[in-house]
């Protein structure tokens, strides 16, 4: 009993991780390279949401969603790139704070104003809505599905950086952006497309997410927070870090989740434990970050040894 | 004192001076809302003017200032669920845990710089919110609401009208206090650090130790601020420390200028005041304040006190501000 606890606990931990990737990998890049604080990162996955959950709902089809959701996040971002972002890099990041800050009020109410305060529940299609056998333990299907594209994404982003052109080029850029542009690469269009990128990734978390979560307005700002911590204990601007954090931050929320209060209960009292367990178990990320800033201000993984 | 007397402050001094008579021609007008919502201003003041110290002053965005609010609402809500009514403890209990917790923070944050710092004062932020929610003795998610108000002896903050009086004499000696800070040795390594911070290290001045001092007043200060709201809503509800609250500071600061002494209060006013116009025209006016927000940062905006200073560069014709220069503007 207590394993295939443990051992479903640690695979809802992998999901829970890769989904955090899906939205650190874009956001982590956008930091590292442009230097940009993009608060509006948790909006655009709640705009993948709702384009997925409307697709899906008006198509039947999941793919149709899910494809309609990065599709959203892709043109999105381009026009947030354009209209906004790409007037902002130079600026301080207060000044992005502030605009990606109103960003995300708007896109909230605009969410709301459409759409309802009700949050919206996305059904799966029947072919994703049983279980998989794991070795003689069934496990959800669906969450299986994401762990498997959370990591194939992960794998596309690690060969798109470290064996494409475009990735040397986005390596590059993040080293010295001047000398890049010096050299003859356009590197505005290097950062929109590197910005619709983020967006469309953060999108496509927002599909994924959307059957096992409530779709409503807001839905963006927990996780995004969640994917700060990621991104600060990953170190800013590796998107290698950006995965190992994601699944150390989703494995310890998961966990902590569901053992804390119990380990809690044997060592103190029931009240106690039940007092103090879940406060401790929502803390425990955050607890997590703070430990490794003390100890390791650049991140655990850092993009750049001499930076 | 000369430079008192220029628009950017006089305006804004008198201003203060006249919000002092809200409760008495409210009370003509026999109108409780106007006491309510400018006691919000007040606090809202006291709370802006407490982040600009670290954020105007030190240049530390911190986007986890709710924190401290929320601390000072619950340093009165969780004593008085436990029989203990006195406002001077409340207001103890106030100042020595966001002390406290703003030393702590403050010490790791700062660590960090830039994005780093925004992220973690962030989180902080976030992890205080969490424990309230799930602390459901005490409410959790709903909140919980405040029997009795705080009760300094013969004052006591049970009505609208005392807070807003708290608050205005509370906001006064601030305002007060900061113009004098700003000034003073410490205020003025804390500008430097805040333009240069390797040449203020290179002079020899421990400018972390100013810059943490700087976090824990300014979290302290907003801890009292709590404190005032809690009264005024005879409630404490976790969504005071969400983020959203955290960024409405921050606007706050930037839209009245950043750095000055009046601008948090004159931001706190114009975003109060703007909300109030906005909603009874739509239902969803918080798109509109949304846009805005993102609009008056793309334009790059000196803030309300900038442009005052900017009416007065005009008449005399003296240029006397470096409004453009790093963003920030003279007393």
């Amino acid at each position: 009993m207590s394993a295939t606890l443990l051992l479903a606990q640690l695979l809802n931990g992998l999901q829970y991780g890769v989904l955090l990737f899906l939205l650190a990998a874009g956001l982590t890049l956008v930091f590292g390279i442009m230097s940009f604080v993009n608060l509006a990162h948790g909006s655009l996955y709640m705009l993948g949401a709702y384009a997925a959950a409307v697709v899906g709902v008006q198509t039947g089809s999941f793919a149709l969603a899910v494809l309609a959701a990065v599709a959203t996040g892709v043109v999105v971002g381009l026009v947030l790139e354009a209209v906004a972002v790409s007037r902002l890099y130079r600026r301080d990041h207060l000044d992005h704070v502030l605009a990606t800050f109103g960003l995300v009020l708007f896109f909230n109410e605009i969410v709301r104003a459409i759409w309802g305060p009700q949050p919206v529940y996305v059904s799966l299609p029947e072919s994703l809505s049983g279980t998989i056998d794991l070795f003689g333990f069934s496990y959800p299907l669906y969450r299986f599905l994401i762990i498997v594209v959370g990591l194939l994404v992960a794998v596309a982003c690690q060969l798109l950086i470290h064996k494409t052109r475009i990735g040397m080029l986005i390596r590059a850029g993040s080293v010295n952006p001047a000398m890049v542009g010096a050299l003859g690469v356009n590197i505005r269009r290097l950062n929109a497309m590197l910005f619709a990128f983020g967006a469309a990734l953060a999108a496509l978390a927002g599909a994924m997410a959307g059957p096992i979560l409530s779709v409503q307005s807001g839905m963006g700002e927990p996780v995004l927070i969640t994917t700060l911590v990621v991104i600060v204990i990953g170190g800013i601007g590796s998107v290698h870090g950006a995965l190992y954090a994601a699944l150390i931050v989703g494995l310890v929320d998961t966990l902590g989740r569901s053992f804390l209060p119990l380990l809690l209960r044997e060592v103190a009292s029931r009240d106690v434990a039940n007092a103090a367990g879940p406060a401790l178990a929502s803390m425990l990320v955050y607890l997590l970050m703070a430990i490794v800033l003390a100890w390791r201000p650049q991140g655990l993984f850092p993009a750049f040894k001499g930076k | 004192m000369r430079s008192f007397l220029q628009p950017q402050n006089l305006l804004p001094a008198l201003l203060l001076l006249a919000l002092g008579a809200v409760p008495t021609a409210a009370a003509s007008l026999g109108d409780d809302f106007l006491v309510a919502f400018f006691a919000r201003v007040l606090i809202y003041g006291i709370a802006a003017s407490a982040l600009n110290i670290a954020l105007g002053f030190g240049g530390l965005v911190s986007l986890g200032h709710a924190l401290f609010l929320g601390i000072g609402m619950y340093a009165v809500a969780l004593p008085v669920h436990h029989g203990i009514t006195s406002g001077w403890a409340h207001l103890a209990i106030a100042v020595l845990a966001c002390a406290l917790v703003g030393s702590v923070t403050g010490l790791v944050s700062l660590r960090t710089t830039g994005i780093g710092f925004i992220m973690i004062t962030l989180a902080f932020a976030q992890m205080g919110y969490f424990i309230v929610v799930s602390l459901k003795q005490y409410g959790g998610d709903d909140g919980l609401g405040i029997g009795s108000p705080s009760d300094f002896g013969a004052w006591q903050l049970g009505s609208a009208t005392t807070v807003f009086y708290t608050a205005w004499v509370v906001l006064a000696l601030m305002t007060w206090w900061i113009w004098r800070l700003r000034a003073s040795p410490f205020g003025m390594t804390l500008r430097g650090g805040r333009q240069n911070a390797r040449r203020v290290a290179s002079i020899g001045l421990p400018l972390s130790r100013y810059q943490l001092t700087a976090y824990v007043l300014s979290a302290v200060l907003c801890g009292v601020a709590g404190v005032l709201t809690a009264n005024l809503n005879a409630y404490a509800s976790p969504s005071t420390m969400s983020w959203i609250i955290s960024g409405d500071l921050i606007v706050m600061v930037v839209l009245g200028g950043i750095g000055s002494v009046f601008g948090p209060l004159l931001g706190a006013l114009a975003f109060l005041g703007l909300e109030e116009v906005l909603k009874p025209v739509t239902e969803h006016w918080m798109a509109v304040f949304g846009l805005a927000i993102t609009a008056m940062t793309l334009v790059g905006t000196t803030g309300i006190v900038g442009l005052l200073a900017r009416l007065q560069s005009r008449r005399s014709a003296q240029p006397t501000l470096s409004v453009a220069a790093g963003k920030e503007v003279t007393p």
